[in-house]
């Protein structure tokens, strides 16, 4: 699904290595999870992936089911297949909620070539949707992510999710800033739509969300490198001893 | 040459050369004319058009503007009442027939003949609009103007009066004056769409009596080459309501005034607009505001999106006479500059002499928010479609000023078109 071979990415405007070969892949269906201490690159390596602009790939490859992601305007990656659900979700005035929502789900499906949903087939899925994520009718008339709490954001990202159906989705820290209840749903929402076709790259500084979200893969992610690759149990691990053993080990 | 003989020589060249004054010369036709001797026209050292070169709209005859082959259907699908005006002459055998519950509609002429309520407002606003500042091109288009609409509303409009501009002579040079009297407790809801010459000089005086309410939407375009003036003259009894909008696509010159005198308490004026325009598009809007009853409420919102090369310009001024007391006044002037190479020139005003009053006011310029663009973009929104919603969004706040959901949603569209077809010529 998506394969990410030693990718080395600078800023754009400074002469500042912020990845220095990262390489993972992740099989359809799976759950990665990567961990890390702050300033290890995970955030930048999801920007990347998605498109964002500031950043310059200087080597090495990430390709979704064998198209060249890096090549492809975010729009194009996301039509291909790819959905970062993001770390701090961006409010934009003045755009309502539903015809954000609308106007996403039919330009994909127009990229790929699908026909647009009517008004009324996409009422019925987005409320549909909605209402298992506890979204209410008035966060849906709102203008996208104005006034909504930290919780409502990520729920509003998980919706969004849910309406596009990727294949590939990156969760940015979706657990920060969330209370346990909060997490809870959002997890849910998450579980709903593992399947044999989707992929999950997980980011995440803390356990506890993999502990609702089950990972067959996690990755500790350093100083932008992948430092070591295992089990759930090294979810576990980083919990109870923390980074400090991982990185002197590295340093080693 | 001082500044008044500099505008006086500009206004007996007019005379001299301009087009001929009408036949019917009425005494306020005639009246009008001295004004403009006395006034001049304005140039370009004027106060008032610091921002804006007059030289297009004071000349004797207008700078070519091709015309755009019709394309829009403006308004389409609002049950409405059609009054087609062709190169600024009114095409009786096109407009619909049906007349409108509710109101009279008749031509300007004849109405000025066999109304006696017109004697009291045509030139009349136009000349109260006249002090502290000069608007001589208003005055211009009192003493030429032989078409045009008096319309007079003494019950509830059942449906909107849409008035169509186009032209097709490349010189046409239009000159309108509609008046409108909406008597106490009476409704009325005005139209305008297009362009109605290459050249335009339009005039709207709208009397309010008490707990009367006036609805205006306007939309200006799309022919690039154009040149228009309006003034639109409103005075408020207690109790009514005031609510205009205008939305601008293209046009090298545009100046839109407003002029409003909130007399009786209570009153609500709202004027509003929103502009897109690019390279050397240049749109201007002026307002004037003038609390003179108490409780009353006003406010100015516009929006201007300017690209490469394009200058928008905002004059507002809320004017709080001595005993407006309990004014509540508010005024937003905003652009989206697209590029680097647009500019965008605000000159807000508050000139208050009472004590118990809020007032408000702001300008912003400002890009387009890249951290948003990304957002849509990493949804699948196509790059393009996702700057139009960035810029519709920008323009909402001044489109929520239209009380009609319907009609706010056709202009929405209407403006969705214009963002579409500006693209395609990029």
């Amino acid at each position: 699904m998506l394969k990410i071979n030693n990718l080395h990415v600078k800023l754009e405007d400074e002469d500042k290595q912020i990845l220095k070969g990262v390489s993972l892949e992740v099989a359809p269906g799976q759950v990665h999870a990567i961990m890390g201490p702050n300033g290890s690159g995970k955030s930048t390596l999801s920007y990347v992936l998605s498109g964002r602009d500031g950043y310059e790939v200087t080597d090495g490859s990430a390709t979704l089911d064998g198209q060249d992601l890096l090549e492809m305007e975010p729009e194009a990656r996301a039509a291909a297949g790819l959905f970062l659900a993001f770390q701090y979700p961006v409010e934009i005035p003045g755009v309502g909620n539903m015809t954000f929502l609308r106007t996403a789900v039919n330009a994909q499906r127009k990229a790929r070539g699908e026909d647009e949903l009517s008004a009324g087939e996409f009422l019925k899925l987005v409320r549909e949707r909605a209402k298992s994520l506890k979204i209410d009718a008035e966060m849906l008339k709102r203008p996208v992510n104005v006034g909504f709490s930290g919780g409502e954001k990520k729920r509003n990202e998980i919706l969004q999710m849910a309406m596009l159906e990727p294949k590939m989705c990156i969760l940015d820290e979706t657990d920060s800033g969330l209370d346990v209840d909060a997490m809870k749903l959002v997890a849910e929402g998450v579980n709903a739509l593992r399947s044999e076709g989707r992929s999950f790259l997980v980011i995440t500084h803390y356990q506890r969300l993999l502990d609702h979200i089950k990972p067959d893969v996690v990755h500790i992610m350093a100083d932008g490198r992948v430092i070591r690759t295992g089990g759930p149990e090294l979810a576990l691990e980083v919990e109870n001893y923390g980074y400090g053993d991982l990185l002197t080990e590295q340093a080693q | 040459m001082s500044l008044l003989e500099a505008k006086r020589a500009a206004a007996a060249s007019y005379l001299a050369v301009g087009p001929a004054l009408p036949d019917t010369a009425t005494q306020t036709r005639k009246n009008a004319e001295g004004r403009l001797r006395d006034a001049g026209l304005p140039g370009r050292r004027d106060e008032y058009w610091k921002y804006t070169d007059p030289a297009r709209l004071v000349a004797p005859a207008p700078i070519d503007a091709p015309a755009v082959a019709a394309g829009d259907a403006f308004f389409d699908g609002i049950d409405r009442v059609r009054m087609i005006y062709r190169d600024g002459v009114f095409d009786g055998a096109a407009s619909d027939v049906a007349q409108v519950a509710g109101c009279t509609i008749t031509p300007l002429n004849d109405a000025l003949e066999s109304a006696a309520w017109t004697r009291d407002l045509y030139g009349v606003l136009e000349q109260r609009g006249q002090n502290p500042v000069s608007r001589a091109l208003a005055t211009l288009n009192t003493m030429m103007a032989t078409q045009g609409v008096a319309i007079h509303a003494t019950g509830s409009a059942d449906k909107p009066v849409h008035m169509v501009y186009d032209y097709k002579s490349n010189d046409s040079d239009a000159i309108l004056h509609h008046i409108v009297k909406v008597e106490s407790g009476a409704s009325l809801t005005i139209l305008e769409s297009g362009a109605s010459g290459a050249r335009a000089n339009h005039v709207l005086e709208v009397d309010i009596a008490d707990g009367g309410s006036f609805h205006h939407i306007r939309l200006q375009g799309p022919e690039h080459a154009r040149s228009t003036v309006t003034h639109v003259f409103a005075r408020l009894g207690a109790e009514s309501t005031f609510k205009s909008f205008t939305m601008t696509a293209n046009g090298v010159m545009t100046r839109n005034e407003v002029v409003i005198e909130l007399n009786g308490d209570n009153g609500i004026a709202h004027v509003a607009g929103a502009a897109l325009g690019a390279g050397d598009f240049h749109h201007d809007d002026t307002i004037f505001i003038t609390h003179a009853g108490q409780h009353c409420e006003s406010r100015q919102v516009f929006k201007k999106v300017l690209r490469d090369g394009a200058t928008g310009v905002f004059q507002g001024k809320i004017l709080v006479k001595n005993g407006a007391q309990k004014t509540d006044g508010y005024q937003i002037s905003q652009s989206l500059l697209l590029d680097e190479d647009a500019r965008f020139l605000a000159k807000p005003e508050l000139e208050i002499y009472a004590d118990d009053v809020a007032c408000s006011h702001g300008s912003t310029t400002g890009a387009i928010d890249e951290e948003a663009l990304f957002y849509l973009r990493s949804r699948g929104v196509p790059v393009d479609q996702a700057r139009d919603l960035m810029v519709l969004a920008f323009l909402a706040e001044a489109v929520a000023e239209i009380e009609d959901e319907t009609i706010a949603d056709s202009v929405q569209e209407q403006a969705s078109r214009w963002l579409v077809a500006g693209r395609a010529e990029k």
